[in-house]
């Protein structure tokens, strides 16, 4: 019997997974996924915002700011990048500079250190990209940028570090409570006994929720669409470039990715496909022709790749964060959307704090707060890198030449807790195939790897999971079907 | 630290052919680093034949050709690495690379021959909506998991764009009992070579849609479908004009780009119509003493033109290394240029220093669209000096013109040469 | 009298030939620009030949196929039967550039050769 069972994997599971293993319990995370950060928490801004923009007071208010202030720790802890590149909110119409104010009035009251507003020179000196038609703008020191895999991969490893135990492709299909106040939570053909739940599930966490209560939650993809563009482009700007919110949303963002890319979105669409992560044509249009409203235009064919996120759109106006009220030790982190990668250490911490006082958990003595993650070649100095290949001569054979990842980043990445079993699945974790090619030149040598390293067959090695495969079957495997009716 | 007199970078056609000629130009440490663990580029995965035809009279496939190189190579003298990744040139050419073996290491290179290739375009740089399935590919990474690994991405294809790749893959896959659906082209022309329509496609009954592009890719996980419609001239999608069709793979040959990352690194200065280094007539870059050749230089469509080009920048490499770039180029900069628009969108070289000039230079060049019975013109700053009548010139094949020292000199005090198509 | 018109696969120039026939009999060839396009034209369209390109397996080598293709043209029509006799060969490494790896291809009398050397690895 688990004391609890966390569902989902995502950034928010993940960091309730770490805080709870800080505790002597026995905790599962059940994902439907095949690896760690694949839903909500994989395509976003990628953005740690200050906390200025939610309405003071609010759960938003308040675990944005914690998170935030938790992040230089957690990252060092976690060993993974992490950059306070600061966020610039501009505004393109002399009119609207009191809308400013305003938001630094807000950000004051929720608690936001640094914030001010920034004019004319100073501004451009700043950031001399921006369009000629920014007139101020808001600056919050704090932003940062971060990459959310990594954040997510260093949480959830560390949790398994620490004893938390993670299952893949256990898709949740039931929830009982039972007489003796026991969850029984139905995966795949398995079923895991737990004393709480803490529903993590993205945009399918209303789905979980509404099995266990009568109060029902209803969670909405809310999409969006982002171009990334080539590392060429990636100190067009330094800050985060946000637009002044309007009555259609935030606008879209323009900002360095903390890997050195330039990334521009995102759109904003309700759908009503959970899964549904396409581009349209529309979308990408939009962003590129939003992106240009507060930077200097930036070329489309620059452009790497294009992608869509959903957002877990919530129905009360704020994350839907506590115990369900029908539903003892049924813990909700529900309709996480933005600022909820900023927030995910909090809520974890929060749900972690619960579980510990109703649970009557005590604390580990040997809790293993630091995390080694897998050193990134690309970074490192002439001399780090020789002290590397002479360690492990696979990190002397590069496989990604664009973004410079070697064959001793994705072993470690196989090898290590929690670890890729799928391209995608590398590819969070190294970078390999995040480059301007697209893993055209690599995702033959990565795959030969994954087989050498997993033993799984070719034919059964996947993109992301599930029917992603990458080939069919050899070549010459049906010689009697080859080349037939044609020619 | 190490030195050597000329070090290639990339061990496919360009840079064998290359290390060949400074080999034979007398250079004495001639060393081909090559990323991959074996030498011929990306020939060893061109299984197909039509190679060779030029440099040696008869047809070859990729590896033939490649070995053919490795060979002279060898027998010339040069010497390779393999395995090994070049991570840095320095302005005075210091090589940093890279392998399990040696670990970090740095060469002093007398000369320094760019010859890195090519890539291609990927699908993110096209930006097709829909979703992110498995089974998208571009032509080259099918063709490597077909013809090295023998692994079969797909049964039910469809490609998009008719560059040479994606019209000898459609020929591949539907020999390796595939059933490519269509071959779908953005552009009213193909940019594949005609002969590659004739054998590829009309040979297999595959059809080629001109003025089509997928507008939609489908399947969560896996590819099962994409949607083609025709394109306006505006190259915009036609509402009314879609066509689905099931499918499990997505080929997409839609360009190759130059792989310059290196040279960016280093300060070569770059074209931005070639997106390879901007070379004079011995093939040096904007660095002295480090000279480009073959598809990072700009796409080719013959290895063959590949090899004699690479030869001729091998032979130059060689005599920048023997003399220490002690001599200078010659002092009459005579500087080449196409006329830009739907003519010429480039030219290879881009100077020719007259004085220290071969008796004669081939510029090479792309058209921008299709011309028939056109004359490509060369003017000598207003003198017209070259007129030749052509069948026909396309985007999709490379052509060139030969211009004499004796040409050059009879002009004096000449600028500039252009490169023009002239219609009547 | 029929007119065929073909775009030439002899080399990478691709020149548009016109043939005109009167049944078999070949009348005239135009549009070749050398000898290639000349001799192709006259088999094309009586007797269509190409040279066959693909791989074939190969068992205990540094890779897992060898390229190989026919030593010279084989009928257009026969492609799918030199195909089938291709993908059920097994060979064993090495393999040389040249070897032999079929005698007498699907009865054209043509032989399959290799075109890549692969290494035996233990």
């Amino acid at each position: 019997m688990y004391d609890a069972v966390i569902i989902g994997a995502g950034v928010t599971g993940a960091a309730a997974a770490r805080e709870l293993s800080r505790l002597q319990a026995k905790v599962c995370v059940l994902e439907k996924g095949e690896d760690v950060c694949v839903g909500t928490s994989k395509a976003n801004s990628a953005i740690i915002h200050a906390g200025y923009d939610p309405v003071p007071g609010t759960l938003m208010a308040k675990l944005n700011i914690e998170g935030n202030e938790m992040m230089d720790k957690l990252c060092a802890d976690l060993d993974i990048p992490f950059q306070r590149n600061g966020a610039l909110i501009v505004c393109t119409d002399p009119a609207e500079e009191g809308k400013l104010d305003t938001l630094l009035q807000r950000g004051i009251e929720n608690g936001v250190k640094g914030l001010r507003i920034v004019k004319g020179e100073e501004l451009r000196e700043m950031e001399p990209n921006l369009s000629d038609d920014v007139t101020a703008a808001l600056y919050a020191p704090t932003s940062g940028i971060i990459c959310p895999f990594e954040l997510t991969c260093g949480m959830a490893e560390n949790a398994c570090e620490n004893g938390v135990q993670f299952f893949f492709d256990q898709k949740v299909s039931g929830i009982i409570h039972d007489q003796d106040g026991l969850y029984h939570v139905k995966a795949g053909d398995k079923e895991y006994v737990t004393r709480a739940v803490i529903n993590a599930a993205g945009v399918y966490a209303d789905e979980i929720h509404n099995m266990v209560s009568s109060e029902k939650i209803t969670i909405r993809p809310r999409r969006g669409e982002y171009c990334l563009y080539d590392k060429e482009l990636g100190d067009h700007v330094t800050h985060t470039i946000f637009q002044l919110p309007t009555d259609k949303g935030k606008g879209v963002l323009v900002t360095p990715t903390v890997h050195g890319n330039m990334l521009a979105g995102p759109t904003s669409d309700f759908i009503t496909d959970k899964d549904d992560t396409s581009t349209t044509a529309e979308g990408i249009a939009e962003v590129l022709s939003k992106e240009c409203i507060s930077v200097k235009p930036l070329s489309g064919r620059k452009i790497i790749t294009s992608f869509a996120g959903l957002r877990a759109h919530g129905d009360k106006g704020d994350f839907i964060i506590g115990e369900a009220e029908d539903a003892p030790l049924f813990y909700d982190l529900a309709g996480i959307e933005s600022p909820g990668l900023t927030s995910s250490p909090a809520i974890g911490k929060m749900a972690a704090e619960w579980a510990e006082k109703a649970l009557g958990l005590k604390r580990k003595e040997d809790f293993r707060e630091k995390r080694k993650g897998i050193p990134h070649f690309a970074e490192l100095s002439f001399e780090e890198r020789q002290k590397l290949i002479r360690e492990d001569p696979l990190y002397g054979q590069i496989v990604c030449r664009c973004e410079t990842v070697t064959e001793g980043e994705i072993v470690n990445a196989i090898r290590r807790p929690l670890g890729a079993r799928s391209l995608d699945g590398v590819k969070r974790r190294t970078r390999a195939g995040m480059g301007r090619c697209q893993a055209g030149f690599c995702s033959p040598k990565v795959i030969d790897i994954i087989h050498r390293e997993t033993g799984l067959p070719y034919e059964k090695i996947t993109k992301c999971g599930g029917d992603s495969v990458i080939v069919l079957q050899h070549t010459k495997e049906q010689a009697e079907d080859a080349g037939e009716e044609k020619a | 630290m190490n030195s050597v007199d000329v070090v290639i970078i990339g061990g496919g056609p360009a840079g064998l052919a290359a290390a060949v000629s400074a080999k034979e130009a007398g250079s004495g440490k001639v060393l081909v680093i090559e990323r991959n663990n074996e030498l011929g580029g990306i020939l060893v995965q061109c299984i197909h034949n039509g190679f060779g035809l030029h440099t040696f009279g008869e047809e070859l496939t990729g590896p033939e050709y490649a070995d053919r190189y490795i060979k002279k190579a060898t027998e010339a003298g040069a010497e390779f690495l393999l395995n090994t990744m070049v991570l840095d040139i320095s302005g005075d050419r210091v090589v940093t690379a890279m392998n399990e073996k040696d670990g970090l290491f740095q060469i002093k290179a007398g000369a320094v021959i760019l010859a890195m290739g090519c890539r291609e375009r990927p699908r993110g740089a096209l930006n097709i909506p829909g979703s992110r399935p498995a089974g998208i590919y571009t032509a080259g990474t099918a063709q490597r998991l077909i013809n090295i690994e023998g692994l079969m991405p797909g049964k039910e294809v469809v490609i998009l764009g008719s560059g040479d790749i994606g019209l000898i893959m459609a020929r591949r896959m539907t020999l390796e009992g595939a059933h490519v659906n269509a071959v779908v082209e953005l552009m009213p022309y193909s940019t594949g070579l005609r002969r590659n329509i004739v054998q590829c496609l009309d040979d297999f009954n595959i059809p080629l849609l001109l003025s089509h592009t997928v507008i939609r890719t489908e399947g969560k996980e896996h590819l099962t479908g994409v949607v083609v419609a025709e394109v306006g001239p505006d190259r915009k999608p036609v509402p009314g004009t879609e066509i689905h069709y099931d499918c499990d793979c997505l080929l997409l040959s839609c360009g190759l780009i130059p792989e310059n990352e290196l040279s960016r690194q280093t300060g070569v200065a770059i074209s931005p119509v070639t997106n390879g280094p901007v070379v004079d007539d011995t093939f040096e870059t904007s660095i002295p003493g480090v000279f480009s050749c073959g598809n990072v230089l700009h796409v080719h469509d013959l290895v063959d033109y590949v090899s004699e080009e690479a030869g001729k920048a091998g032979r130059y490499a060689a005599v920048y290394a023997r003399k220490h770039g002690a001599e200078e180029r010659g002092s009459h900069r005579i500087e080449v240029c196409a006329e830009g628009g739907r003519g010429v969108r480039y030219t290879v070289p881009s100077s020719i220093y007259e004085d220290s000039m071969d008796e004669k230079v081939t510029v090479r060049f792309r058209v921008g669209s299709v011309f028939k019975w056109a004359y490509i013109s060369v003017y000598a700053d207003d003198e017209r000096i070259l007129h030749q009548k052509k069948k026909i010139l396309t985007p999709g094949e490379m052509c060139q013109v030969q211009i004499t020292k004796e040409q050059l000199q009879s002009i004096s005090g000449l600028k500039k040469l252009t490169v023009k198509i002239e219609e009547e | 009298m029929e007119k065929r018109e073909l775009t030439c696969i002899g080399c990478p120039m691709g020149c548009s030939i016109t043939v005109e026939m009167e049944g078999k009999d070949i009348l005239s060839v135009a549009g070749n620009s050398c000898r290639i396009g000349d001799r192709y034209a006259r088999t094309e369209v009586i007797n269509p030949v190409r040279t066959l390109t693909t791989t074939a397996v190969v068992e205990g080598g540094d890779l897992p196929r060898v390229s190989v293709r026919t030593a010279a043209n084989v009928p257009k029509g026969k492609l799918a039967e030199c195909m089938k006799a291709i993908n059920a060969l097994r060979l064993k490494a090495p393999v040389a550039i040249g070897d032999i790896v079929l005698h007498d291809i699907a009865g054209t009398g043509v032989d399959v050769v290799a075109t890549k050397n692969i290494r035996r690895v233990s």
